[in-house]
């Protein structure tokens, strides 16, 4: 039993990479565009115009009040009918996981942002700073540390919930975990992999999130 | 001669207050101008229209003959002649000294590193601080920040100086090494906008003394007959204020309750 079980999952091991891969590219790139989408968003919100402030504040509470499974569906299903777009699944959970941790990561960086003195922006507008330059070189710089460590649970939060995908056909790790179990009935040994695959991966993560906070809050 | 600023007829609102009325002030390159008056005079609305920090809404100023209130007005250019320090000097805390000092000549000017590094030495060493040009703000105290945020204006080689309090947030025994970088530059003939509540510093090293009160200005005079002979009653009061609390014993003999 125990061998014949390490023998199927060194059998299914290509098959089981191949959806780690589309797992970890989907929220590869959701976390990139998160992160680029975040900070433009974490920005925008510190500019202090009121209109901007608006439209940011209708995008978070659309991604806060409807589930991104509805996302999912929404835009994998909607825009085919409504609008005759159609995204690859792949596409789609990528996209829909970006709005969504963008909007999250956005509310990390305005935050962090606003808790600079205000001073930091009026010293580095003096010198003659343009805005690039006046967030490039002193207020993102001096707001990392207050942002990396919830940024990185918002990166776990991401990966795990990149599994939503298998709903719109996204054939990811734990849909091949499922067809697997399928074929074979090794429920727990499939289930035992599906688990250590995101601890190994989130737990380092929240790890690394905690360790910076604790170093950062003391310092 | 004509001035470097000029305010004519210069009006600032907060939304309904208004907060400047009808300010006239003219200011000759070299002269230092000291800015007195009661808390929420408008002292610092008046430096901060000057740099753009806050946006004017009537009136006229003009720099070196140029309207600044005009759309055109290019703020960053403007910003380079005129250095504002600040009451807790806001240093950036992620950079050390040197590059506190150069980031306006580097990326704002787009100067040459070796003179701006130069010129950024030789006025480190003029305050005497060189030996901190590798420390980190948090690493000094406020004396040392605020002389060094001083210097971080003067390298960008500004026309005039705004001061903004810039002892207020001091221990007693840092305000003197501030002060004294301050009437450097007056005798070397900068242009020097000050405001401040240190009232002998004001006697000695002003050309001429402001005196605001409720978004006016009151009185222009040479600060002798000012301190002497003030014009009006306001001032007179403003000023009785600060004698008796100079005249208060040094050591308090009660807790105050
Ligand atoms: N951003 C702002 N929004 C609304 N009102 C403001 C703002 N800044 C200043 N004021 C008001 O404008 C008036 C002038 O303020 P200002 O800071 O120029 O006074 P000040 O003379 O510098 O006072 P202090 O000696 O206390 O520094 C005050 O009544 C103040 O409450
Ligand atoms: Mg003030």
């Amino acid at each position: 039993m125990a061998s014949s079980g390490l023998e199927l999952l060194l059998v299914s091991l290509p098959q089981l990479a191949q959806g780690a891969a589309q797992t970890l590219s989907i929220s590869a790139l959701g976390i990139a565009f998160s992160t680029l989408g975040g900070v433009l968003y974490g920005v925008l919100a510190t500019l202090g115009k009121r209109s901007v402030n608006l439209v940011l504040r209708v995008y978070l509470e659309l991604f806060r009040a409807i589930p991104v499974l509805v996302w999912l569906y929404l835009l994998f299903f909607g825009l085919p009918i409504f609008f005759a777009v159609s995204i690859p699944s792949f596409w789609c959970a990528v996209l829909v996981l970006s709005l969504w941790g963008a909007s999250e990561v956005g509310e990390v960086v305005r935050g962090a942002l606003h808790s600079l003195p205000r001073g930091q922006r009026e010293a580095g507008l003096s010198i003659g700073l343009d805005g690039w330059q006046l967030y490039g070189h002193v207020l993102l710089p001096q707001a990392l540390k207050r942002m990396t460590p919830p940024t990185i649970n918002i990166y776990t939060r991401i990966i795990k919930t990149s599994s939503l995908a298998v709903l719109i056909g996204v054939v990811d790790v734990i849909k091949v975990g499922q067809q697997i179990i399928e074929r074979t009935y090794e429920s727990v040994l499939i289930y035992g992999a599906l688990f250590l695959f995101f601890f190994f991966i989130c737990y380092p993560l929240s790890a690394a999130s905690r360790a910076l906070e604790r170093r950062w809050t003391h310092a | 001669m004509s001035a470097l600023i000029e305010f004519k007829g210069f009006n600032k609102f907060f939304g309904e207050h208004q907060v400047l009325k009808d300010i006239d002030l003219q200011v000759r390159s070299g002269e230092v101008v000291v800015i007195l008056g009661p808390s929420g005079c408008g002292k610092s609305t008046l430096l901060r229209c000057l740099n753009g920090l806050e946006v004017a809404h009537g009136g006229s100023l003009t720099l070196a003959g140029k309207e600044l209130l005009s759309k055109a007005t290019d703020w960053r250019q403007v910003r380079q002649q005129v250095g504002m320090v600040f009451q807790s000097y806001h240093l950036f805390g992620h950079m050390s000294v040197m590059e506190n000092l150069l980031l306006g000549p580097l990326k704002v000017q787009k100067r040459e590193r070796f003179e701006a590094q130069a010129q950024a030495e030789a006025l480190l060493a003029r305050v005497g601080l060189l030996d901190k040009r590798d420390a980190y703000p948090r690493q000094l105290s406020g004396g040392q920040q605020q002389r060094i945020a001083i210097v971080r204006s003067l390298c960008m080689n500004p026309q005039v100086m705004l001061f903004d309090e810039v002892t207020a947030a001091l221990d007693p025994e840092m305000v003197k090494e501030v002060l004294q970088v301050i009437q450097g530059l007056a005798r070397d003939g900068m242009t020097l906008l000050i405001v401040t509540h240190e009232m002998a510093f004001a006697r000695a090293v002003a050309d001429r003394i402001v005196f605001m009160e409720a978004g006016r200005i009151l009185e222009q005079s040479a600060p002798e007959s000012f301190f002497t002979n003030p014009q009006t009653a306001r001032a007179q009061q403003f000023l009785e204020k600060f004698s008796f609390v100079e005249s208060l014993p040094k050591t308090p003999h009660k807790e105050l309750s």
